[in-house]
């Protein structure tokens, strides 16, 4: 049902745990849908220095959190804003199409930590675009 | 590389044919090939065939000879028990009783029925997955036709108090449905002592080949077919019978009935083992379903904080076949309907294993099982926020 990246980061996870002293904190998802995001980010000089994740939900969704983490080090904030859903499915050479919401939830907590971030210092928050999905008590696809 | 053993927990999805059963049904293959419906003396083989398995479900079930008919799996059965009674009975009313954990092979005939004008009273259960029978009194009416409660839960595996109900539905002169799919071997039954109008089986479930099933039909029970065609299983099930599958179906209710107890116990014995295992190695874990009155061979279990499908991928790398209710496997996004009606809250509903236990299994397979699952269910904790929220709630606690 998944590809082998997808099990290669689902049993070998990069980037686990939460960064204690975090300057962008991101939690998307709800656990009454199966599945909740934390997405920690550590920043300096507009550079995502370190990510981490720490994540409640399936296969494919603990699997886009490590590749998401993965995607955004290294990245400015700007670059880092642009990792998609879909660029984080296609790193993981696909989801099965029922997975997809996955990569949303992804990329909804790597935007709520970047947005957090700019909050703390002052800055204006970026649109988020998918956020009726990012906010599970929206969730089409969820109902609880 | 080198084989790995599979240690195969998911008896309630199906179960492997046994071997004495497909020697019993190769003849008919390639030797005994008559249609049945035809002049020519070849085809009374297998005529005889039909019927002498019809006798061993019969009597697996306590029920007449002419009262079992050959369908094509448990989803048939209950398709046609329940669609064939409600038209056949409309003008004596139009409201059926069923609960709200019955498989969706009655579930989604009854919402169907919904549709085409009848009204449906679904059921609830209580904590452990029981029907109250005071319940399905208060729930009948003069316009009630049906009533169909499954004998055996296939998640929780919580057995249902299935003479009573019957014998309520019967004070009322209504029909009494069962899907038995899980119960058969598990449990005795006696449709007779136990007021059974219609139950419906399925012989991949015990051991028997998948794409075959029964449903008994009382003598005297109002009902349409479901298939129209040829004049087979006394005009009431059309279709060339499957003669391998019906001797197949015969042959395993034959060996699954030979001895209920003792197959029982063994089978109980090596599941009570794993859960006392898995309470004792494994914290904030809570078994679904009734203590005692479960399946021999069930065991579902929740696990806080982490979700069922992850668990089920981490057991399938090592070998072990099991399953959820979990939303994520079905193909949905939804928590088992079953988990739900019991009132465990959903997001426990998501963190739900299912293992049920068969022939398949040896005492050793339990021993793995505690090896492996209390690694896997830490693991995936550590990576879950929902439990190092906990932690941290405890230690404000203190």
């Amino acid at each position: 049902m998944y590809s082998d990246k997808v099990m290669d980061h689902f049993k070998n996870p990069r980037n686990v745990g939460e960064i204690e002293d975090a300057d962008g904190i991101g939690e998307v998802g709800n656990p009454s849908c199966g599945d909740i995001m934390k997405i920690t980010l550590k920043i300096k000089n507009n550079i995502v220095v370190d990510a981490k994740f720490k994540t409640f939900g399936c296969g494919a969704a603990i699997a886009s959190s490590s590749m998401a983490t993965e995607l955004v080090r290294g990245k400015t904030l700007e670059e880092a804003w642009e990792v998609s859903n879909k660029a984080v499915a296609e790193a993981l050479e696909g989801l099965p199409p029922i997975k997809m919401h996955c990569s949303v939830l992804a990329e909804g907590g790597i935007h709520k930590a970047i947005n957090d971030y700019r909050r703390r210092h002052s800055l204006p928050e970026w649109e988020e675009k998918n956020l009726h999905i990012h906010d599970h008590d929206n969730d089409v696809e969820c109902q609880h | 590389m080198a084989e790995r053993r599979i240690i195969y927990m998911d008896h309630a999805a199906t179960t492997f044919t046994r071997p004495d059963v497909v020697s019993a049904m190769l003849p008919y293959f390639t030797e005994h090939f008559g249609n049945p419906s035809s002049v020519y003396s070849i085809a009374r083989v297998t005529k005889e065939a039909i019927e002498r398995s019809r006798i061993q479900v019969a009597t697996a079930l306590g029920a007449e000879q002419d009262e079992i008919y050959f369908t094509g799996g448990g989803t048939e059965s209950d398709n046609w028990a329940i669609k064939g009674v409600a038209l056949a009975n409309r003008k004596r009313g139009n409201h059926i009783i069923t609960s709200k954990i019955e498989h969706h092979a009655v579930l989604h005939s009854c919402q169907f029925l919904e549709k085409e004008g009848f009204e449906v009273t679904y059921l609830p259960v209580d904590r452990n997955g029981m029907v109250s029978p005071e319940d399905l009194e208060k729930a009948i009416t003069d316009r009630t036709i049906l009533v169909t409660i499954m004998y055996a839960n296939n998640e929780i595996g919580t057995i249902e108090p299935i003479a009573e109900l019957g014998a309520i539905a019967r004070k009322h002169n209504v029909y009494f449905h069962t899907d038995a799919v899980q119960a058969i071997g598990s449990v005795p039954i006696d449709v007779k002592a136990q007021n059974i109008d219609l139950l419906s089986l399925s012989a991949h479930k015990f051991y028997g080949p998948k794409g075959i099933g029964a449903l008994y039909i009382k003598k005297g029970v109002r009902i349409e077919n479901l298939l129209h065609g040829g004049g087979q299983e006394k005009r009431r099930r059309a279709g060339t019978e499957n003669i391998p599958g019906i001797v197949g179906l015969g042959r395993a209710i034959e060996l699954a009935t030979a001895d209920i107890p003792g197959h029982s116990a063994r089978v109980a014995a090596m599941r009570d083992r794993l859960v006392t295992g898995i309470l004792e190695k494994i914290p904030y874990a809570r078994i679904n379903g009734h203590p005692e009155k479960r399946l021999p061979g069930n065991i579902n279990i929740s696990f806080e904080f982490i979700e069922g499908e992850s668990i089920l991928i981490w057991l399938d790398d090592v070998g072990i076949c099991a399953s959820t209710g979990s939303a994520c496997t079905s193909g949905s996004l939804e928590p088992s309907h079953v988990l739900l009606a019991t009132g465990l809250p959903v997001e426990i509903s998501h963190g739900s294993l299912r293992l049920t236990l068969g022939d398949a299994n040896k005492p050793g397979d339990v021993d793995v099982i505690l090896d492996v699952l209390p690694k896997v269910v830490s693991k995936l904790r550590e990576m879950s926020p929902l439990h190092q929220k906990t932690e941290k709630d405890r230690r404000c606690d203190v």
